[in-house]
């Protein structure tokens, strides 16, 4: 079944990561280009701690990683994680798809 | 081949199935509602389910497993949200220890089922997606809300340290 191929660790780190929207524009905006914290933390009606919690949050998860530049600490998206929460969808989708294949050779 | 449409929405980690059935709308919801012939369905090839306990009414559980091939055992539960027969249930599905108690660390999706009459036959709608820990916590129990408080705490001392 689908966690075995992710590890159910990672797993629940990746989804909790995933499960807030500022995160997930974090997660846009450090795909398209690599701010620094401090340019990122411009970008919302949050403080600068708030931001850092969630790139924090963003790479325990392993969905960012972040690379130090002089004073600057530069966040950069790793498509090869959300890649991963990408394909479990896809797996739930299979999931329900087999469900209702199965529910219909029932009601004939 | 009864899926009419499935709808991924990355963004939200949301997966939308329309499904139509030529049969009368109480035949559908049955699928669900009778433990028989849920664990007809429920299990993918190979991973039988057995439905130990099911109480469909808001905050109910629905305690299940399914067996492997090798005789290999996978227990999963249900909380239900929401239900009402014969037209919509919401519920959380997560795996669980051999007595339905949900296993922390590991996936947990909550499900809306809309189940309508349509052109002589039935509509079936099911919305899956990915819940985050941090919102089944809830339902887990006072270890729980221990470490809450205890976050919490931390944080209060953070402030003092400021």
């Amino acid at each position: 079944m689908f966690v075995d191929c992710l590890g159910a660790m990672a797993f629940d780190e990746l989804f909790r990561a995933l499960a807030d929207p500022t995160r997930r524009d974090i997660l846009r905006r450090c795909a398209a280009s690599e701010p620094s914290v401090s340019r990122l933390a411009q970008a919302y009606p949050m403080s600068f701690a708030a931001v850092q919690k969630h790139v924090a949050v963003l790479e325990r998860a392993g969905l960012v990683t972040k690379e130090r530049r002089g004073r600057e600490q530069l966040v950069q998206t790793d498509r090869g994680a959300v890649d991963r929460a990408r394909r479990a969808l896809d797996e739930l989708e299979s999931t329900w798809r087999g469900r209702v294949d199965r529910m219909s050779d029932l009601l004939r | 081949m009864s899926v009419t449409s499935v709808d991924k929405d990355y963004e939200n980690l949301t997966v939308t199935l329309i499904a139509d059935f030529d049969v009368p709308i109480d035949q559908v919801w049955e699928l669900w509602s009778d433990p028989r012939k849920l664990e007809r369905w429920w299990g993918p090839p190979g991973y039988p389910a057995t439905v130990e306990t099911h109480d469909f009414a808001p905050d109910g559980q629905v305690k299940y497993l399914m067996t492997g091939p090798e005789g290999d055992t996978h227990h999963g539960v249900w909380r239900v949200t929401a239900v009402d027969p014969p037209t919509s249930l919401e519920f959380t599905d997560a795996f669980a220890e051999t007595d339905g108690t949900p296993i922390a660390d590991m996936p947990v999706s909550t499900i809306r089922v809309r189940i309508v009459d349509r052109e002589g036959g039935t509509r079936m709608e099911v919305c899956a997606t990915f819940e985050s820990r941090e919102e089944m916590d809830t339902w887990v129990g006072t270890g729980s809300v221990e470490g809450l408080q205890e976050a919490v705490g931390q944080i209060d001392a953070l402030l003092v340290q400021g």
